[in-house]
């Protein structure tokens, strides 16, 4: 099983915030943009794929506890999503790759699907 | 226990406050993780609701031994057709909504299925009441 720091290498990808949670293993993702789809996932300690880079993201994070998100495609992240991130304990995590490419990565690395 | 949240209409930064609220007031009072995680999934999509089709709204969180009774109350549009805006895929959301990752027509399908009892009436022209009910101990509930 990867830990979050490998799959962040894996993917390009940059820490945003919550560091302290970098060698946790990651057994299961899901990608969405619709947050209503993230809410219906029951699995707790979920990485969300998402190319949606919004306060809601990490609020619907939070009512699923989710405690990873990979947010695609260099999608602007604003020190309000952080603090929000920091605030709620929510690892975040930048990626150049489209949600596909990281999803194709995760995959191969051996990271589950929920369905 | 009695706790009073208002939230504002199409303020969306603020959407979720309410339900972070009393997602830490449940994990004080220890309630058990799933049973915490589907009332605070139910009442999460409701507040969405509230935000993103009202003007205004007032959430009540009654909180007992035996059970957890929400009561969300807006002033707003209402719903016109109660079993249709059930029906899943159903929306009236506006580009703005569906920006913020909602507006699928899945929120009142999603508060069904994470609520033990629902209930909701509506006024057109005034606004919405739902209620979520979520027993605390299922067998005796």
């Amino acid at each position: 099983m990867k830990t979050i720091k490998e799959i962040a290498e894996i993917i390009d990808g940059k820490v945003l915030c919550c560091h302290e949670k970098s060698d946790r293993h990651i057994e299961h993702a899901f990608a969405s943009d619709l947050m209503s789809d993230v809410l219906t996932v029951e699995m707790d300690n979920l990485l969300l794929i998402t190319g949606l880079a919004n306060l809601q993201a990490i609020r619907t994070a939070e009512m699923s506890d989710i405690s990873f998100i990979i947010f695609a495609r260099n999608k602007k992240i604003n020190s309000d999503i952080i603090a929000l991130a920091e605030e709620t304990g929510i690892m975040l995590i930048e990626s150049p790759f489209s949600v596909f490419r990281i999803s194709g990565e995760l995959y191969k690395a051996g990271v589950k699907p929920v369905y | 226990m009695q706790f009073k949240y208002k939230i504002a209409g199409g303020d969306f930064t603020n959407a979720g406050n309410a339900s972070s609220a009393v997602k830490k007031i449940l994990k004080q009072l220890n309630v058990d993780h799933t049973v915490s995680k589907h009332i605070v999934v139910a009442l999460y999509e409701a507040e969405v609701n509230i935000v993103a089709h009202a003007y205004s709204g007032v959430i009540e969180v009654n909180i007992d031994k035996n059970q957890i009774h929400i009561i969300l109350d807006d002033k707003g549009p209402g719903i016109a057709d109660i079993d249709q805006a059930m029906e899943e895929g159903y929306s009236t959301a506006s580009p703005q909504v569906r920006e913020m990752g909602f507006g699928a027509g899945m929120g009142l399908a999603n508060m069904k299925r994470n609520a033990d009892k629902m209930l909701i009436s509506s006024e057109l022209g005034k606004g919405t009441k739902v209620e979520l009910i979520h027993y605390l101990k299922p067998d005796e509930g």
